[in-house]
């Protein structure tokens, strides 16, 4: 994907947002750290621009609920929820869905927040190879890779280059 | 944000630890101090693991704040005191840390009288081994929570100009911080009557001084050290109250310093007499921060160490 499809793709969400949860009352965007973060806050703005109001945004740290604790290092960030999520709609955002570990080890994370009236997913690509029963409400591309390839997405707030999703043979080099 | 992988290390002390690693801790124990904010201030992080604390010295904050550490992220924590273990029938530490890595320990936190006692057991066991304070030698994670109160309040530690005041000679309190602040580019002056001055001030990197109110001139940070009463078997100083007089830290004296001045105390303190009484309720009083501070660090300290290798 190139800064033009993520950027459709991004506003084609935000509709699908606002027209399945009937407007944005009681909906909160909470970005998976790190590249969740600014795609939820993307999709907050998107959302406002359509017209139906303010949603508030917020990050979510999850090393501290990871099931691979013992198996990789993970720097561990600070959380900012600044508001309540009881009763809430609750997007979770995220770049890539893949195995669905991070996704459970997110909605665990979350419930120590509060307890949302629901949770819905929206992911940037969704690259197939589930581990766990998760699904994504909201995708922006479905990407069929090998388990060998590596999906890097590129974020314009975090990486010093323009938007971009590429598909790379081998082993992650991060 | 650095990331050094710690995993599997001991904290014996803060000399000798690089920039990054440090930074790695503080920015770690940042992530815990949103942990502790929270309404529900508990994560499954080290469901499973066991973490031992071994105190033969008295100790209120250092102990407790290293059980709530490791009860908040879900470890198992078993306290030992000295005199319940079986040091006190006269078994060796060497037999007593070998057998609680037999029985499974993850991680070990140690007080001891004995400078140089956890650098020994470290080489005994596998597992991690934490100092919280020996002898007079060290007492990192006090170090470290004060790095990060101090991160907190100024943003950066790089160039700031900390004077130590107190009790130095007996003090890991006072080693720990000219360790830890010197790592991070920040200044140190030791302020102290010569006899409270440790045997080897001319080769820390710090300036000395023995006059309170010149070594407070122009100061950022004013750490106030305990008087270690229970560590003095010799006549030191004439008087508690002369004592008091020349090297109290009241409010007139910190007007030598900068205005924005922070204070800075490891507790238990002396109110009224190395510390003036109304010192700690100044609004430049970090005081009750270093402790919320000291569970963020210890609980980041334990993630860290405790974590995957490689």
């Amino acid at each position: 994907m190139d800064a033009g499809e993520v950027r459709r793709a991004l506003t084609r969400i935000a509709h699908e947002i606002v027209e399945r949860n009937k407007g944005t009352a009681d909906v909160v965007l909470i970005g998976v750290l790190r590249r969740g973060e600014p795609l939820a806050k993307r999709l907050a703005e998107n959302v406002s621009r359509i017209g139906e109001g303010e949603v508030p945004y917020g990050s979510l740290d999850i090393a501290l609920y990871r099931d691979d604790y013992d198996v990789r290092p993970h720097p561990a960030r600070a959380s900012n929820i600044p508001f309540d999520l009881t009763d809430k709609t609750v997007i979770l955002v995220d770049d890539v869905l893949y195995t669905g570990r991070s996704v459970r080890a997110a909605i665990t994370a979350l419930m120590d927040f509060g307890r949302p009236a629901a949770v819905q997913l929206a992911v940037l690509v969704d690259r197939g190879h589930r581990e766990l029963p998760i699904r994504a409400d909201y995708v922006g591309k479905n990407l069929p890779t090998s388990r060998t390839e590596h999906v890097r997405v590129r974020l314009s707030e975090l990486d010093n280059s323009d938007d971009a999703v590429i598909i790379q043979k081998g082993e992650p080099v991060e | 944000m650095s990331v050094t992988n710690l995993a599997g290390r001991d904290l014996l002390g803060l000399e000798g630890m690089t920039r990054d690693e440090i930074t790695t801790i503080l920015d770690t124990a940042v992530t815990f101090s949103e942990v502790l904010r929270r309404d529900v201030k508990k994560v499954p992080t080290l469901r499973g693991k066991s973490v031992v604390t071994m105190f033969f010295e008295n100790s209120t904050r250092t102990r407790t704040s290293f059980e709530a550490a490791g009860k908040y992220m879900s470890a198992d924590v078993i306290n030992i005191s000295g005199s319940t273990s079986s040091a006190s029938k006269g078994e060796s530490l060497r037999d007593t840390f070998l057998t609680l890595q037999a029985l499974t320990a993850d991680l070990v936190v140690m007080r001891t009288p004995y400078s140089g006692a956890c650098h020994q057991a470290a080489e005994w066991v596998n597992i991690p081994v934490v100092n919280a304070g020996d002898g007079m030698h060290e007492h990192p994670t006090q170090g470290l929570l004060d790095l990060l109160t101090l991160r907190d309040a100024k943003g950066s530690l790089e160039g700031l100009t900390v004077a130590i005041v107190g009790d130095i000679a007996h003090s890991r309190v006072a080693r720990s911080n000219i360790w830890g602040l010197n790592a991070m580019g920040a200044t140190v002056r030791l302020v102290a009557p010569k006899t409270l001055l440790p045997s080897d001030a001319d080769r820390l990197p710090v300036t000395v001084h023995t006059d309170l109110r010149e070594g407070l001139e122009g100061v950022d940070v004013v750490n106030v050290l305990r008087l270690q009463l229970e560590r003095q078997n010799r006549a030191l100083f004439p008087t508690a109250r002369e004592y008091c007089r020349l090297y109290g830290v009241t409010r007139d004296a910190l007007k030598s310093a900068k205005p924005d001045v922070l204070v800075l105390h490891p507790g238990p303190m002396n109110r009224g007499l190395e510390i003036g009484g109304d010192v700690p309720e100044m609004p430049q009083s970090l005081i009750e921060k270093q402790v919320t501070n000291g569970v963020a660090v210890r609980m980041a300290v334990l993630y860290l160490l405790l974590g995957a290798e490689g």
